[in-house]
């Protein structure tokens, strides 16, 4: 699906990170291309969610550079890379526990409401109005997510499978261009991960936004992508179609190691 | 205005067996009577208001004014520590953020009247509106002209301060406040000749502040209802000065906490970085809640210099950040009715609370030989109480309810692994 005329939303060049003497991310290449489902894998330890964090801005790269929808994005802090359009999930759920499923998702429109002090102070007709709207949309989004009339329930009184739908609820509220999945189907059963697959691809389809997603379940991850990267070691290791990858020599030997790795 | 309030409405509902049902058939009545969303807000204050008829002088001063010995200089003093503990509020209870240096906020409005209302830059002879009787020597701004900059000199102070420790985290950053609340008494007591100006009056203060007014002509134009000037016989008027300040702070504090600058707040209190992740810019909105605070602190601080007539560098010590910390705590950090609740209660406690329980202790109990000086222990008793607190009630007497669910979590609901943050 994914067209080869199609630009990038997003291309890292030669990226590295290194944390003292470790090399978590060494000299990574990668590039995303508009409106795709490109997956990010390998296996625990191999630098995908330290990879994650350089791409959404937590951590700054040693070396090397980020470029999103044409404009370089390495150093910027994580909430100018959102207000330009990039959401990510969390690998291990973060979530405001102690606001309502409805804030959290109002917290993630910071960038896209205009607020101001002294109009929240007098609730400006201007202002109530752009409250009004935040609120019907996070609505919507809930609804979309799988939420509806859990508005009101507090983040942490949601199930395991609810919080993770709200953490993707919470990302899209910031109107992404491009969203980050670190590991969304962890934990989840064959049927709700089967209903969330079928949710990426509706994204994709219906509301134009490119995902990366980190996933360990090969199911996912061969059912939905366009592409596949493996990350081993911080480094690229191998990347192409989905059929490729399952046949590839080295991935092989990486997730199942060889007598001498084991 | 939540459940907290569920007794005072007998007739709301039969009576039930569990509170939280209580709550509930309350809070229905309130859904169905829109009016009580003004009514109940408007009596509290009027009942504030008319304090001085019916708890200084009249049918309730037997309890207030002699029982409990809330005159008037206690209930200046209370309305002063109420503000300052709601300014605090929003940098502790909303945002997360320990600040042990509140105090610094207080002093600098104070000193902001010193500048702006008194003569003590005597050289100079500039006037503006003042209220004064004769035209003093100095700087005579007008009163509520200098609350104002008094406001804008914390901010700017608390943006100033904010920008380098916000940084920090915690621990780290409660001990960098307290440095501050440290610092600046000091630069006060040694700012008596800063490149040989007078800046500060040193360690002898600044006396002989501008008082409050509103001048002749809307003194006259109001038929004697506003002051010309307010006096230190006449007390009423400086309590309703403070009130009105007062129910402008529970306002903003209350709009704000609503606004998406209050859920930012909040959202960086839960998870800083989920925060900044979702597009909240962390040092903006840290500095935000640091400023508001600063502000309230400013105000609260000017008001307080002219009433005492006097600032002096001992009179602004850390014991002031800790009381006011206290109050917070104690009230229920987060909500602005157990804040304005625990600030009631502490700063009682703190100007005559203690030496009234003194006073009925020695006099109640035989044989205690009349000698118990209880405000000796102050500082004992406050350690105490809030040790007490912690092991009994750590949300406070009335937590917001986002707090209660918060000490309700039980060790399980940890997370347990963490990325690098």
């Amino acid at each position: 699906m994914a067209d080869p005329g199609a630009k990038n939303i997003l291309e890292a060049v030669q990226v590295r990170k290194e944390f003292g003497g470790l090399i978590a991310v060494n000299d990574v290449d990668f590039v995303i291309p508009q409106g795709s489902i490109v997956s990010l894998i390998g296996p625990n330890g191999a630098g995908k969610t330290t990879f994650f964090n350089i791409l959404t801005g937590v951590y700054k790269p040693t070396a090397g550079g980020v470029i999103f929808d044409g404009a370089p994005i390495s150093g910027l802090p994580p909430h100018k890379v959102t207000a330009l359009g990039m959401a990510r999930t969390f690998q291990n759920i973060r979530l405001f526990h102690n606001m309502t499923a409805l804030e959290n998702v109002l917290v993630a429109m910071h960038s896209r409401i205009k607020g101001g002090v002294w109009r929240s102070i007098f609730r400006t007709p201007a202002l109530k109005r752009e409250e009004q709207g935040a609120r019907e949309r996070a609505r919507e989004l809930l609804a979309f997510s799988g939420l509806p009339g859990r508005e009101d329930a507090y983040a942490k009184n949601l199930s395991y499978g609810d919080q993770r739908r709200l953490e993707v609820a919470r990302a899209l509220a910031s109107e992404p261009q491009l969203l980050l999945l670190d590991e969304p189907s962890a934990g989840m059963n064959p049927e709700e991960t089967a209903n969330f697959t079928e949710f990426v691809s509706t994204l994709r389809a219906e509301h134009d936004i490119t995902v990366l997603l980190i996933e360990h379940d090969m199911r996912v991850v061969m059912g939905i992508s366009d592409r596949v990267t493996v990350l081993d070691y911080g480094e690229k290791i191998a990347e192409g179609l989905p059929k490729e990858i399952q046949h590839d020599e080295r991935v092989i030997e990486a997730y199942l190691g060889t007598a001498a790795t084991a | 205005m939540s459940g907290e309030a569920g007794q005072q409405a007998p007739k709301a509902s039969r009576p039930r067996a569990t509170t939280s049902s209580w709550r509930a058939s309350w809070r229905r009545y309130r859904r169905e009577h829109r009016w009580l969303r003004w009514a109940i807000p408007l009596a509290i204050i009027v009942l504030a208001f008319s304090y001085p008829w019916w708890g200084l002088e009249g049918p309730l001063s037997f309890i207030f004014n002699d029982g409990l010995g809330i005159d008037n200089d206690t209930l200046f003093n209370m309305s002063v520590y109420v503000m300052l503990a709601l300014g605090l509020n929003v940098v502790v209870g909303y945002a997360g953020l320990l600040d042990l240096g509140y105090v610094a906020f207080f002093a600098l409005g104070a000193y902001t009247l010193g500048w702006f209302g008194s003569g003590l830059f005597s050289t100079r002879d500039i006037h503006f509106l003042d209220t004064n009787a004769t035209r003093l020597p100095g700087i005579h701004l007008s009163f509520w002209a200098v609350v104002i900059l008094a406001g804008a000199v914390c901010a700017f102070a608390g943006v100033l301060i904010g920008w380098p420790t916000l940084r920090l985290r915690g621990d780290y950053l409660a001990i960098v406040t307290l440095g501050f609340g440290e610092i600046i008494p000091d630069v006060f007591r040694n700012g008596d000749s800063i490149a040989g100006h007078n800046l500060t009056g040193g360690v002898r203060g600044v006396t002989q502040l501008d008082r409050p007014g509103f001048g002749d002509t809307l003194h006259n134009a109001t038929g004697g209802i506003l002051p010309v000037r307010y006096n230190s016989l006449e007390l009423r008027p400086w309590f309703w000065t403070i009130l009105v300040m007062m129910l402008i702070t529970i306002f903003v504090n209350l709009r704000l906490r609503d606004s998406k600058l209050g859920r930012a707040w909040i959202a960086v209190r839960e998870d800083e970085i989920a925060a900044s992740a979702m597009g909240v810019p962390l040092m903006r909105t840290k500095l935000w809640a640091y400023a508001i605070g600063a502000i309230f602190g400013g105000f609260a601080g000017a008001v307080y210099g002219s009433f005492i007539n006097g600032i002096f560098p001992t009179g602004f010590s850390f014991q002031i950040s800790v009381i006011v910390l206290v109050m917070v705590i104690v009230g229920g950090m987060g909500n602005i009715w157990g804040v304005i609740a625990g600030a009631m209660l502490v700063s009682w406690l703190n100007f005559r609370g203690l030496d009234k329980i003194g006073e009925w202790i020695n006099g109640g109990i035989p044989g205690s030989g009349n000698d118990i000086a209880i405000a000796k222990y102050k500082f004992g008793i406050f350690g105490g109480l809030l040790v007490i607190m912690m092991l009994f009630r750590p949300e406070g007497l009335i937590p917001s309810s986002r707090r209660k669910a918060e000490f309700a979590e039980g060790e399980g609901t940890a997370t347990l692994y963490d990325v690098r943050t």
